[in-house]
């Protein structure tokens, strides 16, 4: 399917859909994520049945503040499409429901989006900490976080940045 | 080449000129320094490529630059058969306690070098992933700059390296 054929496909039932440079983009509320994955997933013509990226984008100072996006490809016809959720920056942390029911490859996405963007995935078997140290404090991708001068954290030790240390 | 002597040594007739010939014959040194001079002519480097720098230390670990020349071709798998970690790479935070449990189970006297700019100061990546500096957790004795140091730099870091171990002449 052509990206306007999938687009015009979609929207007889979403009414949020974007087509932009071959591309389709599909905006859904949170509430309403895993039924409309679980759609893509089963419809026969649509038949989305890989994730094959999970990603999470930071807007300070915008609502919705955070965008969750689900990259979804279809083995059978070929296309890619993306399911898009945003978050309110309150209450902070932000939740969306975790779809590692139908896509268990969403377990890691899930736990590396949690990581480095706190954001809280409801009903996730195991939501840890999967790249930085377990006892690291904040979400280090967040435009809230400092971009350079991060302390060395080394097993209950501080050790400040090199522009505060003394001689 | 025929070996100079002194004139009546080897018919043993004068009792001074043997004591000459024993004096110019004979180095003599301290424990301490024989043992150095062991030491820095087998220094054995425990694996630690992190990164791209780890291209550059099997580089010189290899025949074109051939390390062994200083007695250290053997990099060794296990940090007990050890004495010289080259921190070669960019040290993750994550990373930074596993780098300290191998420095620690390495058998004393011990040797650190810092290779490259992000082993040393963190480098380009002065951000949440890595650690500024393997020195806040380690005692590094040679910094080699560049990113990465050519083989050569490594190799001009591993020789100020056996300087300074002749230097310090550590008895255990």
């Amino acid at each position: 399917m052509q990206a306007a054929d999938l687009a015009a496909r979609l929207r007889e039932r979403f009414p949020d859909v974007l087509e932009a440079r071959g591309e389709v983009t599909l905006v859904v509320e949170a509430a309403a994520l895993r039924e409309a994955l679980e759609h893509l997933r089963t419809e026969p013509d649509l038949a989305c049945e890989a994730l094959s990226d999970l990603t999470v984008t930071d807007w300070p100072d915008r609502d919705p503040r955070f965008w969750v996006a689900y990259h979804l490809r279809s083995r059978e016809h070929g296309h890619r499409l993306r399911v898009k959720v945003g978050l309110p920056p309150e209450p902070d942390p932000p939740h969306v429901p975790s779809v590692t029911d139908p896509f268990p490859t969403a377990n890691w996405l899930e736990r590396e989006a949690f990581d480095f963007f706190g954001v809280v995935f409801d009903g996730h078997p195991d939501l840890r900490r999967i790249e930085m140290p377990e006892d690291w404090d904040g979400h280090p991708l967040r435009k809230s976080e400092p971009l350079a001068g991060v302390a060395t954290r080394y097993k209950g030790a501080f050790i400040p940045p090199p522009d505060q240390r003394g001689t | 080449m025929p070996v100079e002597r002194l004139p009546g040594v080897h018919t043993g007739q004068s009792a001074a000129d043997v004591t000459a010939e024993v004096e110019r014959g004979l180095l003599l040194s301290t424990v301490g320094k024989a043992v150095a001079w062991a030491r820095k002519n087998s220094m054995w480097p425990a694996t630690f490529g992190l990164a791209c720098c780890a291209i550059e230390m099997m580089a010189a670990g290899a025949g074109d630059y051939d390390l062994s020349r200083w007695g250290m071709e053997i990099f060794r798998a296990s940090p007990r058969q050890a004495d010289l970690m080259i921190v070669a790479g960019r040290v993750s935070q994550k990373m930074g306690p596993v780098l300290r449990q191998i420095y620690d189970q390495m058998p004393e006297p011990k040797w650190v070098i810092s290779m490259g700019v992000c082993a040393s100061s963190g480098g380009m990546f002065n951000n949440y992933g890595l650690i500024q500096g393997v020195d806040t957790i380690v005692p590094v004795d040679i910094y080699v700059p560049g990113c990465p140091p050519r083989p050569e730099m490594l190799m001009y870091g591993i020789l100020r390296l056996h300087e300074k171990v002749q230097r310090e002449a550590r008895v255990p």
